[in-house]
C-alpha cells in the first residue's frame, strides 16, 4: 500500500524516453485537478525527466520510490 | 493537448533531412516538447517532405525531370534511409528490430502519437513545387501547405528552434 490516495496507474514499464513523459500527460490530462498518479517505469531516465516535466507543467511531484527495478512516482494534478 | 496553456513556451523544429534516424530525433524532441505542454511545430522541407508522405504512389510529378526525382527518392515514414550505415537497407532493418526491442516507438506510432498530442505539421509550398509535390500526397495530419515567411513568424516567437 501506499501512503498516498492514488486514482490513477500508469504503467509505463517497459518504455523508454520521452514515452513515459508522453503517457503521464495523456494519462494527466483526463484526471481531475488533485487527483494522483502513480507512473510506473522502469526508465532510469525517467526518475530525472519526470520531476522536471511535473515542474514545467505545474503539476506537483508527491514523491519517487524505488522497489527493486521499478520506479513509482507519485504526481498530483494542479 | 486541448487544454494547452500558451506560457508553456513553444518549440519548432525544421526537419529538412529525410533520413530515418534524424526524423525520429526531431519526433522524440517533439513529442516530449508537447508533453511538457508546449506548443510544438514542424516544418518538413526537401527531403524531409518523405517522412510526412503518404504510401504509394511512385511517380509523382508534372515533367519527366520531378518524375524521375521522385521515384528515386521515394520514400515515406515505413520506408527510410539511415543517414550513417544505411548498407543498402540492411541498416534501418536493424535499426527498427533494435528499437522496438527497446518499445522506442516507430517513425510511424511517433507520428501519430505527436499528433494526437497536437503537433502541427507543415509541409513547406517551394520544396513541393519544385519536387512537384500536392497536398494530397502528404498525411491527413498535415496543416496547411507554407512558406518561408509563415514558419519564420512561428520560429520568431519559438523559444526552441532546431534545423534538422
Amino acid at each position: 500500500m501506499s501512503e498516498y490516495a492514488i486514482n490513477k496507474t500508469l504503467d509505463a514499464r517497459g518504455l523508454s524516453c520521452p514515452m513515459p513523459s508522453v503517457k503521464t500527460a495523456l494519462a494527466l490530462e483526463k484526471m481531475s485537478l488533485g487527483e494522483v498518479l502513480e507512473v510506473l517505469t522502469d526508465d532510469p531516465v525517467s526518475k530525472k525527466d519526470l520531476p522536471v516535466w511535473a515542474q514545467s507543467t505545474g503539476n506537483e511531484l508527491l514523491g519517487i520510490k524505488e522497489e527493486e527495478k521499478t520506479i513509482k512516482i507519485y504526481l498530483k494534478k494542479a | 493537448m486541448t487544454d494547452q496553456i500558451k506560457n508553456k513556451g513553444s518549440v519548432t523544429l525544421v526537419l529538412f533531412s529525410g533520413e530515418m534516424d534524424k526524423a525520429i530525433a526531431a519526433f522524440v524532441i517533439a513529442t516530449a516538447a508537447a508533453s511538457m505542454g508546449m506548443s510544438v511545430n514542424i516544418f518538413f522541407t526537401f527531403w524531409g517532405l518523405n517522412v510526412i508522405k503518404k504510401e504509394g504512389g511512385l511517380i509523382k510529378g508534372q515533367n519527366w525531370m520531378q518524375k524521375m526525382l521522385n521515384m528515386m527518392n521515394y520514400g515515406h515514414a515505413k520506408k527510410l534511409a539511415l543517414s550513417k550505415m544505411n548498407m543498402a537497407g540492411m541498416g534501418p532493418m536493424m535499426l527498427k528490430v533494435m528499437m522496438s526491442e527497446k518499445k522506442v516507438p516507430s517513425l510511424k506510432e511517433f507520428i501519430k502519437t505527436a499528433s494526437e498530442l497536437g503537433v502541427k505539421f507543415y509541409p513547406c509550398e517551394m520544396s513541393m513545387s519544385v519536387m512537384g509535390l500536392r497536398q494530397e500526397d502528404f498525411l491527413d495530419e498535415c496543416e496547411d501547405v507554407i512558406g518561408a515567411v509563415s514558419y519564420l513568424a512561428i520560429a520568431k516567437t519559438s523559444e526552441v528552434n532546431l534545423f534538422i
